[in-house]
């Protein structure tokens, strides 16, 4: 008999076992399928039975419902009955809902709450677009620099000191605050000191003026930087999040050091998305100067100091006091309400810094006007190409100040469109910098269909030489590999599955390569005991002997190719990574399939026999 | 069935000059190629734009290129891919082109000629994402080399690393030389491509070392040279049985596998056929030609470390 630990086989048997459990999800396919979200809110089971009920009613009868964070996920037969569906709750509830198309599994309910589910399919398989832009990190630190400015202003006037003018020297990282004599210098110096203290001061003067000089330092720019990558990555996924847009299950990572690359499965029109994404969108609550005539300002080119000019949408001048009331920054809900006493509205919520900035200002100036103002950035080519930011910036609504606020209300004057998209932004934050769009790849979900069938095709043909082969040339032998391999398959799709890794087409094409590299060691174990056996040793030493030697060398070989596949891990991204990932993982599964799995195998059918004359390899 | 029953008896060693000369020609006869036809690079390094359409019955080229000169769609090269009804559209980079607008710009010409045509996929790379997708793969060749380097150096002697090493170069440089001459697209997924060939191909190489290993252990009567020709002799079977078997895959990844995996199944069929072919025929011999000796490899004796004196 044949020695082998009893533990060991149960080991493979439960191992393998598992896989199929984890693999199984697989076989279900996939449907077309309805996502179904809400403003603001999630769905419960009043609105699945109400989306239902209406669809019914049109004689449309979804083959599989699920709520999965707060969306309503539809499956159906087809794709025409998919669309029919769509148009008839676009329909009936346009307001309510936002409608995405999509794929879904058809596994089962029980069986996704158990945790189990399909492999996730990569754009190329799924269709979709990948998209990866540049973050502008420089625009990041212009944006901090305009911030400082604000800041001192806001240390000079709660320190009451009089001064010139505050400058931003975007070119040299630094802001230079103007005085009009020494003694105003030395309170204001101690003022701003006192607020700011990651910034380094040197004294300057300018025009004969004393004047002080505040620059970012080194540690404070390349803060800032990662920071702007960071704070773009959670705005881009807060916006692709919102309900507003319908894009099911968006992915936004880091890419490098200042790029970012956003998956956005199933989406076929890109146009949408990317017209929010790159928007810089905010607001600012500033007071109107009610004292100088703005159309004289417009007119002469002489903006009175301490104020700023604007036009409202109509093309009519407006001036507006320099300090800002409160910013876009400091809010903290946005909701649009499409049907508001004053036509459409977004109504906001501030923080408690914005509130309290609001409720200082409403108390101090009841009666008088304060305006709303839209900033709009985004970038684009001019005709050399070179990137433009074009920035947009109107005054929205110029109400009178009726009684004190602080931390709620509505902003009104805008269009439908503009409320529902000004919303979604305000939620989502304002972009720490501009964002340029250096990569876009789409996929049809034609294609993804055909590549997923090509991928189906080269697997099964492989295995099936490899299958045949294995068998014809080892016998008992072939076919215990071949089992084996199967187990290998079975393995990798489960722990793909497990991960979460998206297969891609050349992952599909690394399975059928890993299962070229599986058989590679099983030969080798068999060649091994064929030359045992050619040397006159006893069936049963030759196993035993086989096993053991080839072991060091199966080991030695995988590293290599382990290392490979680590590499391309690490510095591969999208489609390249996919293949990376199942690389590694088949490089595993196939060294515990080989080794224990198929030595289990041969336990079970030779290891038993008392007497053994000859091993059919 | 046994191809190999009994073992083999070829004088590698003895020919070795011969291979030598061989892997001359392929080397230099690539580097050649690539220096005189250059690669066929893709937009993942170029940069650009390709957008691919698939029409109902084969287009007439000349009339699509027609259409596309009059709409002002210039510099643009058509090709056909897969079946002859896919055609490729790929345009040099241009900052002003946005992904969604010239997939339609594209289709609504190509919608003159055939109205049945769609676009199946766009793609747009800035030029300096391709530089830095060059440069990534190029660094990613090298960290793979440095690494297994580092790994059989430790797990063999010096000799022997740089034997593997150096017929392990050689597998990458005759797929590039593959790529200049097929003039197929060369692109991201080739790369992946040949640092799976490079770590599959050392997979042999380590194989036979490890045999030449147990046997200088064991024949220590033999010269370093007859246990080389034993032990590849001997691994030969299971080389070439292995390698037949992952080709058999990879072959029909190729036939299968659609235009997407061509380039890369390409890359995997000619890196592995050079691959097995270096590590017969190159990595020892040159390890032998190193000056390898049986001593190199029998186990290292531990040597107590001689006492210091004079300490405190």
């Amino acid at each position: 008999m044949i020695s082998y630990p009893r533990w060991k086989i149960a080991l493979v048997a439960v191992v393998v076992l598992i896989g199929i459990l984890f693999a199984v999800p697989n076989l279900f396919g996939e449907q077309s399928a309805l996502q179904f979200a809400k403003d603001g809110a999630s769905l419960d089971q009043g609105d699945r039975v109400a989306i239902e009920k209406l669809l019914a009613d049109k004689g449309v009868v979804p083959t599989g419902a699920f709520l999965e964070q707060g969306r309503l996920t539809l499956r159906f037969a087809s794709t025409e009955e998919q669309l029919k569906a769509r148009d008839i709750v676009a329909e009936a509830r346009h307001d309510q809902y936002t409608i995405a198309l999509s794929k879904a599994s058809r596994v089962p309910e029980w069986m996704r709450n158990f945790g189990l589910n399909p492999l996730k399919l990569g754009l190329d398989l799924r269709g979709g677009v990948y998209l990866v832009y540049e973050v502008d990190v420089q625009g990041a630190i212009k944006q901090q620099l305009d911030h400082d400015e604000q800041d001192f202003r806001a240390s000079l006037r709660n320190a009451r000191v009089a001064y010139q003018d505050v400058v931003v020297d975007y070119p040299h990282n630094r802001v230079q605050v103007l005085f009009r004599d020494a003694d105003g210098f030395a309170k204001g110096k101690a003022a701003i000191v006192a607020d700011n203290r990651n910034m380094s001061f040197t004294d300057v003067t300018v025009d004969g003026a004393p004047a002080l000089q505040l620059a970012l330092t080194a540690d404070e720019i390349k803060k800032r930087e990662d920071d702007a990558v960071q704070q773009n990555i959670v705005i881009l996924r807060n916006r692709l999040n919102s309900p507003e847009l319908a894009v099911s299950e968006p992915q936004v990572a880091r890419q490098g050091v200042d790029q970012i690359a956003i998956q956005l499965p199933g989406l076929q029109n890109s146009a949408e998305v990317k017209k929010i994404l790159g928007k810089t969108a905010t607001l600012e609550f500033r007071m109107v100067d009610e004292n100088d005539n703005a159309l004289e300002a417009a007119a002469t080119g002489h903006v009175p100091l301490g104020t700023k000019l604007y036009y409202t949408r109509d093309k009519r001048p407006v001036l507006l006091k320099r300090e800002v009331v409160v910013t876009g920054d400091e809010l903290t809900d946005a909701t649009f309400q499409p049907n508001s006493q004053d036509g459409p509205a977004v109504s906001v919520g501030l923080d408690s810094r914005g509130a309290a900035k609001m409720l200082k200002n409403t108390q101090e100036n009841i009666g008088h006007l304060m305006a709303v103002v839209f900033i709009d950035r985004s970038r684009e080519k001019n005709a050399a190409g070179v990137d433009v930011d074009r920035t947009t910036e109107n005054v929205i609504n110029q109400a009178t100040i009726r009684g004190v606020f602080s931390n709620n209300f509505s902003i009104t004057g805008i269009n439908p469109e503009e409320g529902r998209e000004l919303a979604l932004l305000l939620r989502a934050g304002g972009l720490a910098a501009p964002l340029t769009p250096i990569e876009e790849r789409a996929i049809g979900p034609t294609l993804g269909e055909k590549n997923i069938a090509q991928g189906v095709d080269a697997m099964v043909f492989g295995m099936l030489a490899a299958f045949l082969f294995m068998g014809i040339y080892y016998k008992v032998f072939g076919l215990i590999a071949d089992l084996v391999l199967i187990a290998n398959v079975v393995l990798l799709t489960a722990l793909l599955s497990i991960v979460g890794a998206a297969l891609t087409l050349p992952g599909i094409a690394a399975v059928v390569l890993t299962v070229g590299m599986a058989v590679d060691a099983n030969i080798l174990i068999y060649e091994r005991i064929r030359e045992e056996l050619r040397n006159g040793v006893s069936p049963r030493a030759a196993i035993t002997a086989g096993f053991e030697r080839a072991f060091s060398a199966i080991a030695d070989s995988n590293v290599t190719a382990l290392i490979a596949g680590l590499v391309l891990w690490l510095f591969g991204t999208g489609a390249v990574r996919g293949f990376a990932v199942v690389l590694v993982l088949g490089i595993a599964t196939s060294m515990f399939t080989s080794l224990m799995g198929s030595r289990a195998l041969v336990q079970l059918i030779y290891g038993g026999r008392r007497k053994l004359d000859g091993l059919s390899i | 069935m046994e191809f190999f029953h009994k073992v083999t008896r070829f004088p590698f060693m003895n020919t070795r000059k011969v291979w030598y000369g061989l892997s001359a020609v392929l080397i230099v006869g690539s580097l050649v190629l690539v220096g005189v036809r250059g690669l066929n690079l893709g937009i993942d390094f170029t940069g650009g734009v390709v957008v691919e359409t698939n029409f109902p019955q084969a287009p007439n080229l000349d009339q699509l290129r027609t259409a596309l000169g009059k709409a002002g769609v210039a510099d643009a090269q058509l090709q056909v891919f897969g079946s002859s009804r896919d055609i490729r559209v790929r345009l040099p980079p241009d900052p002003n082109v946005k992904g969604d607008q010239i997939g339609a710009r594209i289709l609504s010409v190509f919608t003159t000629v055939d109205p049945g045509v769609k676009v199946q996929s766009t793609s747009v790379v800035g030029p300096q994402v391709g530089q830095e997708l060059f440069v990534k793969g190029a660094w990613a060749l090298v960290a793979t080399l440095i690494l297994i380097a580092i790994y059989v150096l430790l797990r063999f002697t010096f000799k022997l690393a740089l034997g593997a090493i150096l017929a392990v170069l050689h597998d990458p440089i005759c797929v590039i030389g593959f790529f200049a001459v097929s003039q197929m697209t060369f692109d991201l997924t080739a790369i992946s491509a040949i640092l799976a060939v490079i770590g599959y191909s050392l997979n042999d190489t380590v194989i036979v070392f490890d045999r030449v290993r147990e046997r200088a252990r064991t024949a220590r009567k033999l010269s370093i040279a007859q246990v080389i020709d034993e032990s590849i002799n001997q691994t030969l079977s299971r080389t070439l049985m292995t390698k037949l078997v992952t080709l058999l895959v990879v072959v029909a990844l190729l036939i299968f596998g659609g235009e997407t995996l061509h380039g890369f199944s390409a890359a995997l069929v000619i890196g592995i056929i050079a691959g097995t072919y270096s590590s017969i025929y190159i990595s020892a011999a040159l390890a032998l030609d190193f000056g390898l000796r049986n001593d190199d490899l029998l186990e290292r004796k531990l040597t107590k470390p001689e006492e210091v004196d004079g300490l405190p």
